[in-house]
C-alpha cells in the first residue's frame, strides 16, 4: 500500500504543522482510490497538553466524513505533527489508532517542518507499517498531456 | 432490528457495507451480534478487557451512550445506532530538553558519572528535577542535604517553625548559632553552603489544604518529613490528586518507617491505613522522644528512593514497607497492595479533594492551646496554687505520670512515679479517697490519667496544668527543663 499525497496538500499538511507549533495539529485526508486530495482541518481538543496529543472529538469526525461525501470523496486517514520529535508513531498513537486508515505525521522541529511519514495498523494491531508517501508534484500536468 | 452506522475505517469488517441491521434488546447486546456476525469488528471495539476501547465512542440516535445507560442502554428497535471515532494520538513520551552540566558540575559529580546507573544523563535528570521536601525537622535535614549533595537541582522546603536546642540532637541541618533562626533561613544557608548550584525555594508557611496543590504542582517528587497525622494524610492526598510521588518516612524512638507512595499504579498511604489512630493513642516524638540518629537512616532512605525515582534506577519502594529497628539493627518489608476500594487512589474515589485533616484526624485545631487554658478549680490546679496548698500544709499526693527518664530530669518534691502506661496495674496503690493531684511534663498525659482515676472510683483528683514545666516557670526556677 502507499498513499499519494497532491503537492497542493503535502503543503497544507507542513504549513498546517508549522501554523500550530509548539502544539500539535490534526486534520483528515479526504480524496479517492489512495490519492489524498485535500488536508482538512480539524481543531485540536485534547485536554492533555496539546504539545504532546491531539484528539479529534466524534462531532468533528462527523464533520469530516460528511465533508468526504459532498465532495465525492472518502476519508482516507487523518495527519497530525509530531513538533520537536521524530515522524513516527508514538505508543500513544498505536493504543488509540484505528483499522484501514492511514495516519500521516509530520516533524516540526524547532517550528519547521521536516520529515514526512505515513503508516497503517497491522491486522492484528500489534504495530504500524509504514507506507510509502507519494507526492503527485503536477497534477495539472498530467491531465493536459 | 436496529440500523447501525459503520465508519469508515471499519467497513472493510462489514463486506463494505456503510449500514448494517441488527437485533438487541440494549446497546451491549447489539454490539455483541454485530460482533459475532462481523468477526473482525470485536478486537478493535473491545479491548483486551472486554470494554470498549475509548476513542470508540457510540451513539444512539444523537446521544452519546455514555451520558444514557452505557452499554446497558435499552433498544425499542428503529434508533439508529452509530459508531463514532475519536481519532487521538500524539509524539512519543516526554524527553525533556535536560540542561547542559557545567565544568564545575562534572567535577563536583564524578563519582556519579562513571557509574553507568547514573551517567552524564542521569545527572541532567537530578539537575532537572525539582523536589519539595515537608519539613526541615528530623527527616528532612539529611534528606535535603543529601538531595543538595546529589545535585538535585530544586529543592523546595515547607517549614515555619523555628530552630530550638532540642531540635540539634538529629536536626543536623541546623547548628548551634542557629537556634531561634527561622528553620527555612537556616536550611537554605547550610544548602547553599553544600552545594550553590542547588536552587532552595523556600515556603514559610503550614501545609494545608488551601496551599498543597498548588505547591505540590511545580515538583517532581514530595519528600514527607511530617511528624503529624494530619499533615500526613494531607501530603498523601495532594500527592495522589497531582499524581506526584511520595517517598514517606516516620519515626518514633527507636523505629522507622519508609516506602514510596503515590506512584503510577503503587498504593498509597491510605491503601495501608485507610483512617487514622484515634487521637493521642499514638505519641508524638516530643511526647515518646526519638533516638537521634534514626531520622538520619529513615531521611537518607527517603532520599536514596527520591533519587531513584528521578533516575528510573534499580527497584523502588513502592509496594514495599520498609521498617528498621535501630536497637536490634534490624530492617524488616512488608508487601503492600494498591486497594481496588482505597477511598482516595482507588477506582471509585470519595475522595476527590483535599478535605479538613484535622477534623478527619480528630484533632481540634486549637487542642494544644485549649488544653493550656485555665481549667476549673474541682479539674485543674496551677504550680503556684498547688505550691500555696503545700506550703498551707494540705496532704496532697502528687503522681507523676511521666517516664523514668523524664523524672531523673527533672520533678516535683515528693512526687510518686507511677508512668502513665502502667497505671491501669498500679492505680490500687493509690487511696482512692485521698486529695491526688496528677502531674507529667505540660498536662497532656496527667489529664488522661485524671481520666482514668475518676474512671476507677477516685474522686479528688485533679490536674497540674503546664505539668513540670509550669512547676519549674512559677515555682521552682533552678531544676532544667527538656
Amino acid at each position: 500500500m502507499a498513499i499519494r499525497l497532491t503537492a497542493d496538500v503535502d503543503a497544507a499538511i507542513r504549513a498546517h504543522g508549522r501554523a500550530t507549533f509548539p502544539h500539535e495539529c490534526c486534520g483528515a485526508l479526504l480524496g479517492s482510490a489512495g490519492v489524498a486530495r485535500e488536508a482538512f482541518q480539524l481543531p485540536n481538543t485534547t485536554e492533555e497538553g496539546p504539545r504532546r496529543r491531539f484528539l479529534v472529538r466524534p462531532d468533528d469526525y462527523r464533520v469530516a466524513e460528511n465533508r468526504a461525501r459532498q465532495g465525492g470523496f472518502e476519508l482516507l486517514g487523518f495527519y497530525h505533527s509530531h513538533p520537536d520529535h521524530p515522524a513516527r508513531p508514538s505508543q500513544y498513537d498505536l493504543d488509540h489508532a484505528w483499522p484501514s486508515f492511514s495516519y500521516v505525521i509530520v516533524s516540526v522541529m524547532a517550528g519547521q517542518d521536516a520529515m514526512l511519514t505515513s503508516w497503517r495498523l497491522k491486522p492484528d494491531r500489534s504495530a504500524f507499517d509504514e507506507e510509502p508517501v507519494d507526492i503527485i508534484h503536477s497534477p495539472d500536468h498530467e491531465i493536459t498531456t | 432490528m436496529t440500523k447501525i452506522l459503520i465508519p469508515t475505517p471499519l467497513r472493510p469488517f462489514t463486506d463494505k457495507l456503510d449500514t448494517v441491521e441488527v437485533d438487541g434488546a440494549t446497546v451491549g447486546e447489539l454490539l455483541h451480534n454485530l460482533t459475532a456476525k462481523y468477526g473482525g469488528l470485536k478486537q478493535h471495539l473491545y479491548a483486551a478487557d472486554g470494554k470498549l476501547r475509548s476513542f470508540v465512542n457510540i451513539y444512539v440516535n444523537d446521544d452519546d451512550i455514555r451520558y444514557l445507560q452505557k452499554e446497558q442502554t435499552p433498544l425499542k428497535g428503529g434508533e439508529t445506532v452509530s459508531i463514532i471515532p475519536s481519532v487521538a494520538g500524539g509524539a512519543p513520551a516526554v524527553t525533556e530538553a535536560l540542561p547542559e552540566l557545567s565544568g564545575d558540575e562534572i567535577k563536583r559529580y564524578s563519582r556519579h558519572l562513571i557509574m553507568p546507573e547514573v551517567g552524564v544523563d542521569g545527572q541532567r535528570k537530578l539537575k532537572a528535577a525539582k523536589v519539595l521536601c515537608i519539613g526541615a525537622g528530623g527527616l528532612g535535614s539529611p534528606a535535603a542535604m543529601y538531595l543538595a549533595a546529589a545535585g538535585v537541582g530544586t529543592l523546595g522546603i515547607v517549614d515555619y517553625d523555628v530552630v530550638d536546642f532540642s531540635n540539634l540532637q538529629r536536626q543536623i541541618i541546623h547548628g548551634t548559632p542557629d537556634v531561634g533562626r527561622a528553620k527555612l533561613a537556616s536550611a537554605k544557608d547550610r544548602l547553599n553552603a553544600l552545594n550553590p548550584n542547588v536552587h532552595v525555594e523556600t515556603y514559610e508557611e503550614a501545609l494545608s489544604s488551601d496551599n498543597a496543590l498548588r505547591l505540590f504542582a511545580g515538583y517532581d517528587v514530595v519528600l514527607d518529613g511530617t511528624d503529624n497525622f494530619p499533615t500526613r494524610y494531607l501530603v498523601n492526598d495532594a500527592c495522589v490528586l497531582t499524581g506526584k510521588p511520595n517517598a514517606y518516612g516516620s519515626i518514633f524512638r527507636f523505629e522507622g518507617q519508609a516506602s514510596v507512595f503515590a506512584a503510577k499504579d503503587g498504593p498509597c498511604y491510605r491503601c495501608l491505613y485507610p483512617e487514622p489512630p484515634p487521637p493521642g493513642l499514638v505519641p508524638s516524638c516530643a511526647e515518646g522522644g526519638v533516638f537521634g540518629v534514626l531520622p538520619g537512616i529513615i531521611g537518607v532512605i527517603q532520599a536514596t528512593e527520591t533519587i531513584k525515582l528521578i533516575l528510573g534506577a534499580g527497584e523502588p519502594l513502592i509496594g514495599r514497607f520498609l521498617i528498621y529497628d535501630a536497637l536490634r539493627m534490624r530492617f524488616r518489608e512488608l508487601k503492600l497492595r494498591k486497594d481496588a476500594d482505597c477511598p482516595v487512589c482507588g477506582t471509585h474515589p470519595t475522595v476527590t479533594k483535599l478535605i479538613d485533616y484535622e477534623q478527619f484526624c480528630g484533632v481540634a485545631p486549637h487542642q494544644v492551646a485549649a488544653a493550656a487554658a485555665p481549667p476549673t478549680s474541682m479539674d485543674a490546679l496551677t504550680a503556684r496554687e498547688l505550691k500555696a496548698e503545700l506550703d498551707r500544709g494540705d496532704e496532697i499526693v502528687i503522681v507523676d505520670v511521666r517516664e523514668p527518664q523524664e523524672f531523673q530530669i527533672n520533678r516535683l518534691p515528693g512526687s510518686v512515679l507511677i508512668p502513665l502506661g502502667e497505671l491501669p496495674k498500679r492505680y490500687v496503690e493509690l487511696d482512692p479517697n485521698a486529695n491526688i493531684v496528677m502531674q507529667c511534663k505540660s498536662g497532656m498525659r496527667s489529664a488522661k490519667a485524671q481520666e482514668f482515676l475518676r474512671s476507677k472510683g477516685f474522686t479528688r483528683v485533679r490536674n497540674l496544668t503546664g505539668g513540670v514545666l509550669g512547676w519549674i516557670d512559677q515555682v521552682d526556677p533552678t531544676q532544667p527543663k527538656y
